[in-house]
């Protein structure tokens, strides 16, 4: 019917316009994406219409009731079963509506909630001119160190946009693991990337190496967007289409007709396969995996850090969404070519993340490495094309995003007078000063590393089983080999906060506002409950893994 | 009734925990309540044995299971309890002399201000004992087993400012390992062959199995024994262990805990009667040790060694009994029970003689104590006509039927045996009549010490003659009360399995000999030290005399075997690990911090640079996809 769909509207376009039949939307199904979106537009206008003053509290407001009411909307979709039995292609064929869509977007949700908090704070800086202020810059426009900046500054102005900057990349990421056709899955990419970019570039302080980071970010990714749309047109090329259905069927030959505009093309395979290498590496982009990783650490180093937990915790789940559906949904029958291919990103991404991250001297860098890391460990699920490859990624990305988020508002805390002291040496003898914070950064380290009565252990236990069941068991003997490097620099971290003498002009801990204390609190809360009693969640995964097609 | 039996533990347990965690708040009142709680234990013992010899001598086991430990497929481990005749024995042997003592060492550690947590550690000895003989299955006996050996370290290193008694615990509790060990590989192969080490079971179907791996487990639950019950080759830590407090010398290493290899073995009676390579090994040890022990304790000068040296013999003939097989079980078992009352009442009638002459333990500096501390010395007296045989008496019904049992093993054998069982006879009563003499008769030899104290001998307060009186009493008529009727072999019957055996001389001639060679070694003892005065410094001696002094050299051949040994091939492995092991894990480590660094280079913060690796990394996906398809 989609193949139809798209064939009649190609086919009829020269016939009288009265013809073209009227979408038919399915405004329950979409519901999570409309909600954020209609919020992401009302903050907009809050933006022009709000003095000022109030808007601070109310684009906050206005966030967090969103994106709860679009989980609630999610959890709704879920008990209403249209992840198992309902589940289905809504909007003419543009989203799936089906179990892994729906726990994503709830993870993405979830993890957003928690991130937006940390958006939020305002207690960590001093007060500047008597005004409170967050990670962000007064006036994002002023340049660094003018007199305009100093202005801004002194009105005690606040970039506010970041929060409907914000819901725009959430509606991008709540859509991108649900497009179903390519399409719709390049504009998501854009609709989430454009704000993000935006986003890395409002950092309060070191101005200059965040706008540098976001420069970058957005030079890269539009580079990695051409070569997505141009292996999307080969794609087209190929199939006929842009339907991930109808594409599934030309790689089966389940379809002969030809599109008479395409017989040249179509069924040629060195375009299918040219296609889908261009479009693996923008996905592969996003998720970050070795050798389209560079990005990362930059900009996770550059960008205000609340934003850099956001990014590495919701765009990762996105983007590996995305990857599940298109190689389970789109290409199941070219498994035996895309295995290998993959099988060579994952290693290199494992080892090389691990390997690099051991020299790095800053925690975020070091975090950025860690994720790339963990990209790799999450390719190994996807590796196992089996069901139980799904269930475990998508178990992993929900225990992996809390962790980040939790981490990042942890390097929040830790502050001297310029800032954040990302610098590793200022974090030596730390749990001797701020036993707690300390401690709870460890909780976080220790999951990333994987170690048992963690989420991190849990989520890495699934993947590697699900590899090794499917048929990949070099891969995680790789893994395991990786997890030991990476397991030297998470602990060394913890050795240096437990068993150095603190420095003499060490930073202070901030004692931050409810808003991080929550989203920390959710951190270690849902990094011990998930790997003291991970069955519960291992088994909401594995309900949520079956795709619709 | 059964449900008591956790209480039996509980009681001690519980008076362990209260001191151990109480703080000095109960340091006034912690001995007291030290030893009610073992008190209770007594008494709780005493309703199950009154219950129990209410039944049918082949109803009287009883059993408790409290909690399943570790219920998992195929590994079962509960905290059960088993109550039996043997059990029942032990349970009130150890509780009967733990309570005496406990009250003993209120008198004698009154001046020690870590008293509480003596007697804490005394209540934690007696609970850990109470699990090792209740345990109804191996698992639970090695938690027991580990428990006493905890207990004994503890309290041999009691005074621990003294760097000798912390070598000593460290050296007992060092040793005790190496059977240890064994009873945890005899536990081992118990699971994989029979699958359970519940006794039960085990012991069942220990006659279906290979006599090959029963031999193994035998010989295994034989270092065990060993390592618990100071025989040879693991007998070198007892004399050391005298280190500790008189009263745990008593309780620990001489009535209790030091039998609990005769226990293991007469447990295990089903596995040892289906390996006969094994039980004749127990017997070679026992027969060994005997001599061993007796002969160390003919040249020590410090009482209380000269008694360790005769603990570690009697259990030898212990062991010796138990290696005989079912003529023997009873008998080792009976001898136990007397050896405890009559050793315990020496060890405490040794205290008290230190207690009176400021715990000086070298009998050359005693001498004519009878007449300063009479009723230490009528109950020693006791002690040591029990020990050493004398008719009518507890040891001369144990000990008599032991060699009977040894020479019934028939064949050369049994001529040995018996031989060797009769000169440890000999040997024993010379070395006590030498301990007796030296202590109580001749002139008196102390003189003032450095400070210029003089010791002034008494008697010891009521709190410690009473127990001394009350193990007397024990040490007099406990034999012929077991003996006379066969009452003990009947009694125990149900549990050990009993042949009666048949020496190849009659039983009256036996006796005659035993008794002959007591009055020769007396008559010996009485010429070299009763005769003639004895020197205060000890003479040089013969070469005997002075190996025997050095416990028969047996540190220096643990020395020389063990500890160079060890260490040499500690040092050859410390060189392999420096060398090889840390050289490829340095290198490795080194190698990839190396690769890290180059690696970290690439990332140069050039977008241009990162372009090129994204693109690169393109074409080598498109290649490899191509590829994939070519192949």
């Amino acid at each position: 019917m989609n193949a139809l769909a798209v064939h009649n509207l190609w086919t009829t376009a020269a016939e009288p316009l009265n013809k073209i039949p009227a979408p038919k939307i399915e405004y329950t199904q979409l519901a999570p994406v409309l909600i954020v979106v209609g919020a992401a537009v009302l903050g907009i206008l809050a933006e022009a219409f709000v003095p000022r003053k109030g808007r601070y509290l109310a684009q906050v407001f206005l966030s967090v009731l969103a994106l709860a009411a679009a989980f609630a909307a999610v959890v709704g979709l879920a008990a209403g079963g249209y992840g198992t039995t309902r589940a289905g292609i809504a909007a003419m064929g543009a989203i799936a509506v089906d179990g892994p869509a729906l726990f994503l977007q709830g993870t993405i949700l979830l993890a957003s909630i928690v991130a937006i908090l940390t958006f939020a704070e305002r207690r960590l800086d001093p007060a500047d001119h008597g005004h409170k202020v967050d990670s962000f810059a007064a006036e994002a426009a002023a340049v660094p160190g003018g007199d305009h900046e100093k202005a801004a500054v002194k009105a005690g102005f606040t970039t506010t946009e970041v929060f409907p900057l914000a819901l725009f990349a959430i509606a991008g990421m709540l859509v991108f693991p649900a497009a179903n056709d390519l399409l719709t899955l390049f504009i998501a990419l854009e609709v989430f990337s454009l704000p993000l970019y935006l986003l890395c570039a409002v950092a309060r302080r070191k101005r200059l190496m965040s706008q540098e980071a976001a420069v970058k970010y957005f030079l890269l990714g539009a580079f990695s967007s051409a070569f997505l749309l141009f292996g999307i047109a080969l794609l087209y090329g190929y199939a006929g289409s842009v339907s991930y259905a109808t594409i599934a069927d030309v790689v089966d030959g389940a379809v002969t007709s030809v599109n008479p505009a395409l017989a040249g093309t179509m069924g040629n395979d060195v375009l299918l396969l040219i296609g889908f290498a261009l479009l693996l590496m923008g996905l592969l982009f996003k998720v970050g995996a070795v050798p389209f990783h560079m990005w990362t650490p930059d900009v996770y180093q550059g960008a205000p850090t609340p934003v850099t937990g956001f990014m590495a915790a919701a765009t990762k789940v996105a983007a590996f969404g995305a990857l599940l559906r298109l190689l389970y949904v789109v290409l199941p029958g070219l498994t035996w070519d895309w295995r290998p291919v993959m099988w060579g990103v994952a290693i290199v991404t494992m080892l090389g993340g691990a390997v690099v991250a051991i020299t790095q001297t800053d925690i975020k860098r070091l975090l950025a490495y860690s994720s790339i890391a963990h990209a790799g460990f999450l390719l190994a699920g996807v590796i196992a094309a089996t069901p139980s490859g799904i269930s475990s990624v998508l178990f992993y990305l929900g225990a992996y995003s809390f962790v980040t988020i939790g981490a990042f508002a942890v390097v929040t805390l830790v502050r001297d007078a310029g800032g954040e002291a990302t610098h590793l040496s200022k974090w030596a003898g730390l749990g001797r000063r701020s036993p707690l914070v300390a401690a709870v950064f460890a909780v976080f380290l220790l999951a990333f590393a994987g170690i048992p009565l963690t989420s991190g252990f849990s989520g890495k236990f699934a993947v590697f089983k699900a590899a090794a069941e499917g048929g990949a068991g070099a891969l995680v003997v790789v893994g395991v080999i990786a997890s030991a490097v990476a397991a030297f620099f998470y602990i060394r971290v913890i050795v240096l906060m437990f068993f150095s003498e603190p420095k003499a002009d060490g930073p202070t801990v901030a004692v931050p506002s409810a808003l991080t204390t929550v989203t920390i609190a959710a951190g270690v809360a849902v990094t011990l409950v998930l790997g003291l009693a991970p069955q519960y969640f291992l088994d909401l995964a594995s309900q949520a893994s079956v795709f619709v097609r | 009734m059964e449900n008591l039996i956790a209480l039996l533990i509980g009681a001690p347990l519980l008076g362990a925990a209260v001191l151990l965690c109480g703080g000095r708040r109960l340091d006034r009142a912690g001995h007291w309540l030290g030893t009610l709680l073992a008190a209770v234990s007594f008494v709780i013992g005493l309703a199950l044995f009154a219950d129990m010899l209410g039944k049918a001598a082949d109803d009287r086991a009883m059993h408790q299971h409290l909690f399943s430990w570790i219920p998992v497929e195929g590994f079962q481990a509960d905290i059960a309890f088993q109550l039996d005749q043997l059990s029942m024995t032990f349970v009130l042997l150890i509780t009967g002399v733990g309570t005496l003592i406990h009250v003993y060492s209120i008198g004698y550690m009154e001046h020690d201000e870590r008293r509480r947590r003596f007697f804490g550690y005394l209540n934690l000895f007696v609970a850990a004992m109470l699990l090792l003989v209740l345990a109804d299955n191996y698992l639970l006996l090695y938690f027991g087993w580990e428990g006493v050996g905890l207990a004994s370290y503890l309290l041999i290193g009691f005074w621990q400012h003294k760097p000798s008694a912390a070598t000593a615990a460290k050296k007992a509790f060092l040793v005790n390992r190496v059977g240890d060990i064994g009873l945890s590989i005899a536990i081992m192969l118990m699971f994989t062959t029979f699958g359970t080490f519940a006794f039960g079971p085990v012991l069942e179907s220990a006659g279906e199995t290979g006599e090959g791996t029963l031999t193994a487990i035998g010989l295994m639950l034989l270092l065990a024994a060993c390592g618990k019950s100071a025989q040879v080759p693991l007998q070198s830590w007892l004399g050391d262990a005298m280190e500790g407090p008189t009263p745990v010398s008593a309780l620990i290493h001489a009535a209790t805990m030091v039998t609990a290899g005769v226990y293991l073995i007469v447990r295990s009676a089903d596995i040892f009667n289906a390996a006969p390579d094994a039980q004749l090994v127990v017997t070679i040890v026992g027969a060994v040790t005997l001599l061993f022990g007796a002969i160390v304790g003919c040249a020590k000068d410090d009482i209380k060694k000269a008694l360790a040296g005769s603990t570690m013999s009697q259990i030898g003939y212990m062991i010796l009994a138990a290696g005989l097989g079912p003529i023997g079980y009873v008998f080792a078992i009976m001898h136990l029970v007397t050896h405890g009352f009559f050793k315990a009442g020496l060890f405490l009638g040794a205290g008290s003689v230190m207690h009176g002459m400021n715990d000086e333990v070298d009998m050359r500096k005693y001498g004519g104590l009878r007449k300063y501390m009479p009723v230490t010395f009528a109950t020693f007296g006791l002690g040591y006509l029990a020990i050493i045989g004398f008719p009518g008496l507890s040891g001369f019904f144990s000990k008599d039927k032991i060699i009977e049992a040894a020479f019934a093993k028939g064949g050369t054998e049994g001529w040995i045996l018996g031989a060797v069982t009769l000169l440890g006879a000999a040997i024993t009563a010379y070395y006590m009549t030498r301990v007796m003499l030296m202590t109580f008769f001749g002139e008196k030899r102390w003189q003032p010490d450095e400070h210029g104290h003089e010791p002034h001998p008494h008697e010891s307060p009521k709190s410690m003659t009473v127990p001394m009186i009350l193990l007397a009493f024990g040490s007099v008529f406990a034999g012929g009360i077991f003996g006379i009727g066969d009452r003990f072999v009947n009694w125990l019957k149900p549990v050990t399995d009993y042949e009666h055996g048949h020496p190849p001389i009659s039983a009256m001639a036996v006796t005659s000999a035993t008794v002959a060679v007591m009055v020769i070694g007396v008559g010996l003892a009485y010429l070299q030290y009763g005769r003639r005065p004895v020197p205060v410094v000890a003479p040089r001696g013969s070469l005997l005399t002075r190996a025997a002094r050095r416990d028969l050299l047996q540190d220096d051949f643990n020395h020389a075997v063990f500890v160079t040994g060890g260490t040499h091939l500690t040092r050859s492995l410390v060189y392999v690990d420096h060398s090889l092991v840390d050289g490829v894990v340095n290198g490795t480590a080194a190698g990839v911090g190396g690769l890290s660094g180059r690696l970290r280079k690439l990332q140069n913060g050039h977008v241009r640079s990162y372009a090129v690796s994204m693109f690169g990394g393109t074409a080598v996906l498109i290649a490899a996809t191509l590829l994939m398809r070519a192949v």
